[in-house]
């Protein structure tokens, strides 16, 4: 995985010493041509990771913008209107993640979207501590939180 | 075209930043505080970055130092909110009366510092180990 995503990038890098033009648009579109040239060499390796992961990536990274702005829209609304609509509380969560990295990866992901704050790690990294503004219901937002980042975050990191 | 989406990125990073202000002086407590002020300033500091890399597109510097900011705040914030929030936690800041639940409270063992998950009670979990001066431990 790692083999390939180096030649992709001196592909890319060739590409752009080729091109001559040293913009990041450029960078980009070398590193699409060497993926899709990358793709068609090793379409009948078993090995077929490396090429599931790169969409997954790009498409968890965009989804995750959506979610950020979508509810920094609603934390917005309830700073700039007199009335609160929050129903805050600190969640007990607890994770699927195991290694360091994996957790390190959520928190950062669940402290990032606005509304909720990672206050601390349990001791044998079972359980997250979670400040959350808008708790409809405990099981609500648990099961949101595992749906929309936990899961999409474990498919990608595994 | 290239003007159109700079001027986008620049209002919504502004505004983004102007909400955080405004929170800071209307939340109720501390912790709600923190909460709308770390995500909103991420959001809006990496947006006026991002439209300043894509105002000198010539300049490839200019869009690798953008970018490695915009890296490392992410990286960055979301620890420091953590130990603020932690630290707050364990001298008592009060919480606003609207609080539903608390499933933080009678967690943490005020002696040593440490956090139980619920399964087991705080002053059951094991004592933590001394670090040997002198020696890098890696195992955690």
């Amino acid at each position: 995985m790692v083999k390939q995503f180096l030649m992709n990038l001196l592909l890319a890098f060739t590409w752009v010493a080729l091109t001559g033009v040293l913009y990041y648009s450029n960078f980009l579109f070398g590193f699409a041509i060497g993926f899709f040239l990358l793709w068609l060499m090793n379409r009948n390796e078993r090995d077929q990771r490396y090429f599931n992961r790169v969409p997954k990536i790009i498409g968890f990274v965009l989804y995750f913008l959506y979610e950020m702005v979508k509810a920094n829209i609603q934390v917005a609304y309830d700073v700039i209107t007199p009335k609160f609509f929050m129903k805050p509380g600190i969640v007990k969560y607890p994770m699927e993640a195991e290694s360091d990295f994996e957790i390190n990866m959520l928190s950062t992901m669940i402290a990032l979207t606005p509304g909720t704050l990672v206050i601390d790690v349990s001791e044998d990294r079972k359980v997250l501590y979670i400040h959350a503004m808008y708790m409809k219901s405990k099981e609500q937002f648990i099961e949101q939180i595992k749906e929309r980042v936990e899961r999409r975050l474990l498919e990608i990191i595994r | 075209m290239i003007n159109i989406i700079i001027g986008v990125l620049c209002t919504i990073g502004a505004l983004a930043i102007l909400v955080a202000a405004i929170g800071i002086l209307r939340m109720p407590d501390f912790y709600l505080r923190l909460s709308v002020t770390v995500k909103a300033a991420t959001l809006g500091g990496g947006l006026l970055l991002l439209s300043a890399a894509f105002y000198f597109p010539e300049e490839v510097s200019v869009t690798t130092k953008a970018l490695a900011i915009i890296f490392f705040l992410i990286l960055t914030a979301p620890v420091a909110a953590h130990l603020i929030a932690r630290s707050a936690y364990f001298i008592g800041t009060a919480q606003w009366e609207g609080t539903a639940d608390d499933d933080l409270a009678g967690m943490y063992d005020k002696e040593t510092h440490q956090l139980s998950s619920g399964n087991t009670p705080v002053n059951a979990l094991p004592p933590k180990a001394e670090p040997e001066l002198g020696t890098d431990d890696e195992t955690v």
